[in-house]
């Protein structure tokens, strides 16, 4: 699928979603309609309170599940009209991530981790190592490209999922509690990362956290309890408030 | 794709190691059992098999197998001699007998084949030492390698030497390749003549009657008229083609005796223990990689790539674990060849064919509980 430039300059646009998980027989709303805008060129933190549903709006933002209610427009591209083969290829296509436990393939060396994503979408592979080798570089990691994760510290296989996430030029870049895993040197040191190499003036990132000591790095800051949106900031001296009541 | 799929799986030697030892085992077990169980019915036909110029056996209706033939009239002889289509008819006397080796020595039971004087029909195809026409020789019989080395283990292979068969001599005039029997006894060849004498008198001593058919005419339609021609006479007959005659008495083996239930039993134990290893070290293989796969799937790999990935590994592991277990099977044949009872058993191609069909159904099987797991695997897992 090609993707449209975002004419509104927005990276996604989320309306009246809701999306409800059903356990055992119970159905339980998570997300109480939510209006939420990503703006390109910016990192937008997501934060709020552990089950507020931050992990739910970003997973639907990725088009890894399906809204209950709503519209998900990524990318100028509304999400509920396209089909399950459709999504698939616009996420590898698109959409970068970086989880909390990096999830990187164990037995692939630093520089096979990061050109997974272009072997999905079909590039050659010694091509794919080069551009991964490259990027690599671009983290910090250029003398780390032939270590296996067991050999890499956490700060630096974090490094290693940044590079994955980015080396394929994604337009749309998710990050699940990057920093959660790490100390908080580390984190810092890989928020910075985010912000050097991820923020693009045709890239938006955003950031699940609820880790206050990176909120400083983000440019605004969509707050959430209860399935619901509850501020949207921009401006950074009121991150640090909210951060004075996060644990 | 292909590359991070066989990255993946021999990333955790531990597990890939414990995926091959099941494949491995199982095709060994299987492998070997199957070729030994086949080779032990083919056993049980070989003095059938053995015999390549005649086209038909001709015997008494109520024969079951080659050891169970009722002595035939002479007259059966020109009867079917009569019959159309046949070009030639011989007798040939087929029995068990006790053969004593000289100086008091080992009793040994014997199968004698005792051949048309004139034709020699249904004699060796191929001499170790000595020649066919000293068969013709006073007191003279043939004897098969392998049987040579039952009745005078551990000596050198000569002509001349003697013994007594049903206390009448025998002369040891030209040893043989023969196929195994059933039983590792001895087979000696002597002419029909020579045989009367050694089997206890009795008024009628042929077992078979062996058949050549005129070109140009199917076996099938002669065996029909032989049947129907013996009805004439005091007793049916029944006539069959070398390869029917051969099944025939494989049959009444696995029929039989409980030979096809042990072999049964320990080739399925070879496919339970081979899936249940496989099946349980690919599960777990998957459910440890279940987190990469869900970023996979989150990054852009679609169900079907996952599958095929899935489906690759084991059909790598199978392929590499199938080629060791073949390899160790044919391992075991070179190294026992030497010994008489295994002598002649050993692989062949559709036992390979069979064997690799069976390793891919443990394969298929084993992947596909890790397929099922993957393909119910929310992407949206790896945030979690």
């Amino acid at each position: 699928m090609t993707v449209v430039a975002a004419e509104n300059g927005l990276a996604a646009r989320c309306r009246g979603l809701v999306k409800d998980f059903i356990t055992a027989g119970v159905s339980q709303r998570v997300l109480h309609g939510i209006d939420c805008d990503i703006p390109l060129g910016a990192m937008t933190l997501l934060v709020g309170p552990s089950g507020c549903g931050k992990t739910t709006l970003v997973s639907l933002l990725a088009a890894l599940l399906e809204p209950t209610a709503g519209e998900v427009d990524v990318l100028g591209e509304n999400l509920g009209v396209m089909r399950g083969g459709e999504k698939v290829r616009f996420r590898g296509k698109n959409i970068g991530f970086v989880f909390q436990q990096y999830n990187l393939l164990p037995s692939l060396t630093a520089k096979e981790n990061a050109a997974v994503p272009l072997i999905i979408n079909g590039e050659r592979r010694l091509r794919a190592f080069e551009i991964a080798a490259e990027m690599l570089r671009k983290v910090g990691l250029g003398d780390k490209t032939d270590s296996l994760p067991k050999n890499l510290s956490g700060g630096q296989q974090q490094r290693v999922a940044i590079a994955r996430s980015l080396v394929h030029g994604p337009r749309l870049l998710l990050c699940d509690e990057p920093t959660a895993a790490l100390d908080a040197s580390s984190g810092r040191t890989v928020m910075e990362l985010l912000r050097d190499v991820a923020i693009a003036a045709d890239r938006a990132v955003v950031v699940v956290t609820h880790d206050a000591r990176v909120y400083s790095s983000g440019d605004r800051m969509v707050v959430m309890a209860d399935g619901r949106v509850t501020a949207t900031l921009e401006d950074r001296a009121q991150f640090a408030e909210i951060g004075k009541g996060e644990p | 794709m292909v590359w991070l799929a066989l990255r993946m799986l021999v990333g955790d030697p531990v597990k890939y190691l414990g995926i091959l030892f099941g494949v491995v085992f199982a095709t060994l077990l299987m492998s070997q059992q199957v070729a030994i169980f086949v080779g032990i019915m083919k056993r049980t036909a070989s003095q059938i098999l053995d015999v390549h110029d005649a086209d038909i056996w001709v015997m008494d209706r109520a024969t079951r197998f080659i050891d169970e033939a009722p002595m035939l009239p002479d007259q059966e002889l020109y009867r079917v001699r009569s019959v159309e289509g046949v070009e030639s008819a011989v007798k040939l006397a087929y029995g068990q007998l006790g053969a004593r080796l000289p100086d008091g020595g080992a009793f040994r039971t014997v199968t004698l084949l005792g051949l048309d004087d004139s034709s020699l029909l249904g004699a060796p195809s191929k001499m170790v030492l000595g020649e066919l026409k000293a068969l013709r020789e006073p007191d003279a019989v043939l004897v098969d390698r392998l049987g040579y080395g039952f009745l005078f283990p551990g000596q050198p292979m000569v002509l001349g030497k003697e013994f007594e068969i049903n206390e009448r001599r025998g002369r040891i005039v030209g040893i043989c390749e023969a196929s195994q029997p059933f039983t590792s006894m001895p087979i000696l060849f002597a002419r029909y003549s020579q045989a009367a004498r050694y089997f206890p008198p009795s008024r009628n001593l042929v077992n078979f009657l062996l058949v050549r058919a005129k070109p140009g005419f199917d076996l099938g339609p002669i065996c029909r008229a032989i049947e129907a021609a013996s009805l004439q006479g005091p007793r049916p007959l029944a006539a069959y083609t070398r390869k029917e005659f051969a099944w025939k008495t494989v049959e009444f083996y696995l029929e039989s005796t409980g030979i096809p239930v042990n072999f049964g039993i320990t080739i399925s134990l070879g496919f339970i223990v081979g899936l249940a290893i496989t099946g349980q070290t690919f599960y777990l293989f998957t459910m440890e990689n279940l987190r990469q796969f869900g970023s996979l799937k989150a990054m852009g790999v679609d169900n079907w790539r996952i599958v095929g990935m899935i489906l690759l590994q084991g059909l790598v592991a199978g392929a590499i674990g199938y080629g060791i277990g073949i390899g160790l099977t044919a391992v075991f044949f070179e190294a026992t060849s030497g010994v008489p009872a295994l002598t002649g058993l050993g692989m062949f191609p559709g036992l390979l064919l069979g064997i690799a069909g069976t390793i891919l159904a443990i394969v298929v099987l084993s992947s596909l509980l890790s397929i099922r797991k993957v393909l119910f695997l929310e992407p949206a897992m790896v945030f979690r």
